[in-house]
């Protein structure tokens, strides 16, 4: 099975870059896609579209590390991003509209619910 | 003028589903909108961990109830992709049929919405009471009004027989018949272009920029449209996205008025060039390995990313529906607006908040 476009993997001190070259390129933001391979670490798919064509950016990274929003790059991203930081307990640096994990969530909740780990809203040790 | 907050929804009028928006005005003039969710989330990716990928078909059809036919085909061809199988050509026009069906009684659904928050109550009922035939073809074909229930892995559990295409034929030549009664009424008067026209204008950089999709990105003069990827039985039927310039409320509708002539048109290519054959293959094995499948929804293209190691259960079913990629066009719409046409541009979208929210 393909992902209909080619995946290219990149580091955490890649993404803005890689994103910002992607809009340069005139890609549209479709969406992330966060899959959890195992407590600590999680798998970050950007997607992309040009002309009916996928491509997309491969992040795994540990769970911890706080993560580069790219909602400066794509505003669109502010959505699906703080989505991921309610259901995998991430945390986003620089999001343009931070709702701090009660998009969906309630603020008394304090189970990401795609991961097995207990999160505390605005404490980055645990989120 | 000092600035005053306004609350928006989450319950409201013109919206059938719960969206809350936070409005900055300055005297009558919108000057910010910040959206919330949160009212109607399910949970429903959460599912895939305790529903074997079968079962998953009817998950996803629950993701919406407007178009759960198309959740369940694109999660169907995303699972068929992944495991190599073939679907018979008869299923695949199939498909496109009931696809095409679910986006007319979409579009009708909307305009009459649509109608109703410009406050035409009379357009209003005569557009909904034309989807009532098309609620009724889907009750007779499927079984059911809303969640058309037809897709399995590897094609459909039902068929249609030449009386049930003779009946669609027929109804869609009467629904074609008034919609062109009515046609004039939300696209010439005088009334509906003076609450639609030059409101809530994206331009098709800006919508483009923002991620838009669906009628919203077509009414800005992008001609995008996710069927021209060719599955189903697209690839077999001649068709152009459907495109307007102007990119304001207006074009939105008018792109989803045309769309519902272009779906009586494929469906009646669809009947007229329907092969003979199975509807379905027998499925073997599991799914393995990760995919992503993308079907052109009545509001845009939805995508479902797919990832298995093999079991019966899928590791990560994720789906971004139409709207949540139309939220942030929203956001960008609104500023400069007056309030009383914050109802009109909202709706605009189409939006469906059961499906953003899962």
């Amino acid at each position: 099975m393909s992902m209909n476009g080619e995946v290219i993997a990149i580091g955490l001190d890649q993404v803005v870059g890689a994103c910002a070259q992607k809009k340069a390129e005139g890609y549209r933001f479709v969406t992330m896609t966060c899959t959890a391979q195992d407590p600590d670490t999680v798998d970050i798919l950007y997607h992309f579209d040009k002309d009916y064509e996928l491509e997309h950016l491969r992040l795994t990274v540990s769970r911890h590390a706080p993560l580069p929003s790219i909602s400066d790059v794509y505003f669109a991203a502010f959505l699906v991003e703080n989505e991921l930081q309610d259901l995998f307990g991430l945390r986003f640096r620089g999001l343009a509209l931070d709702y701090n994990q009660t998009l969906y969530l309630d603020q008394e909740v304090a189970m990401a619910p795609f991961c097995k780990y207990t999160v505390e809203p605005g404490n980055p040790n645990t989120a | 003028m000092p600035l005053a907050t306004i609350p928006f929804g989450p319950q409201h009028p013109v919206l059938p589903e719960p969206i809350h928006l936070k409005l900055t005005v300055e005297d009558e003039v919108i000057r910010e909108a910040v959206p919330a969710l949160g009212y109607v989330h399910r949970g429903l990716e959460k599912l895939a961990e305790i529903r074997d990928f079968h079962q998953m078909i009817q998950i996803v059809e629950r993701v919406c109830g407007i178009c759960s036919m198309m959740h369940a085909m694109c999660y169907a061809q995303c699972i068929e992709e992944l495991m190599a199988i073939e679907v018979p050509p008869r299923a695949r026009y199939l498909r496109t049929v009931w696809a095409e069906l679910h986006r007319i009684h979409s579009h009708l659904l909307w305009l009459g919405l649509f109608a109703d928050a410009f406050g035409f109550e009379s357009l209003f009922m005569q557009l909904w009471k034309i989807r009532e035939k098309i609620m009724d073809l889907q009750e007779a074909t499927a079984g059911n009004r809303v969640i058309v229930s037809v897709n399995v892995i590897g094609g459909l559990r039902r068929d249609l027989s030449p009386d049930q295409q003779q009946m669609i034929a027929r109804s869609l030549a009467e629904v074609e018949e008034e919609l062109k009664r009515l046609e004039s009424t939300l696209l010439e008067d005088y009334t509906v272009q003076k609450r639609t026209r030059g409101k809530g204008v994206v331009s098709a950089a800006k919508a483009l920029e923002l991620g838009c999709v669906g009628p919203t990105l077509r009414g800005s003069g992008v001609a995008q449209d996710m069927r021209m990827l060719g599955y189903a039985a697209y690839n077999d039927l001649a068709f152009e996205p459907v495109v307007e310039q102007d990119g304001d409320c207006y074009c939105r509708s008018k792109v989803r008025y045309r769309e519902v002539y272009q779906s009586i048109d494929l469906i009646r290519q669809a009947l007229a060039r329907m092969p003979e054959g199975e509807i379905s293959t027998k499925v073997k094995g599991r799914p393995e390995g990760e995919g992503i499948g993308r079907v052109e929804q009545p509001r845009g293209e939805v995508l479902y990313y797919i990832r298995s190691g093999g079991g019966k259960y899928l590791d990560r079913v994720r789906i971004r529906t139409p709207t949540f990629a139309n939220v942030p066009v929203l956001v960008a719409m609104l500023p400069g607006m007056y309030l009383s046409d914050v109802p009109v541009i909202v709706l605009s979208i189409d939006p469906c908040i059961s499906c953003t929210e899962r």
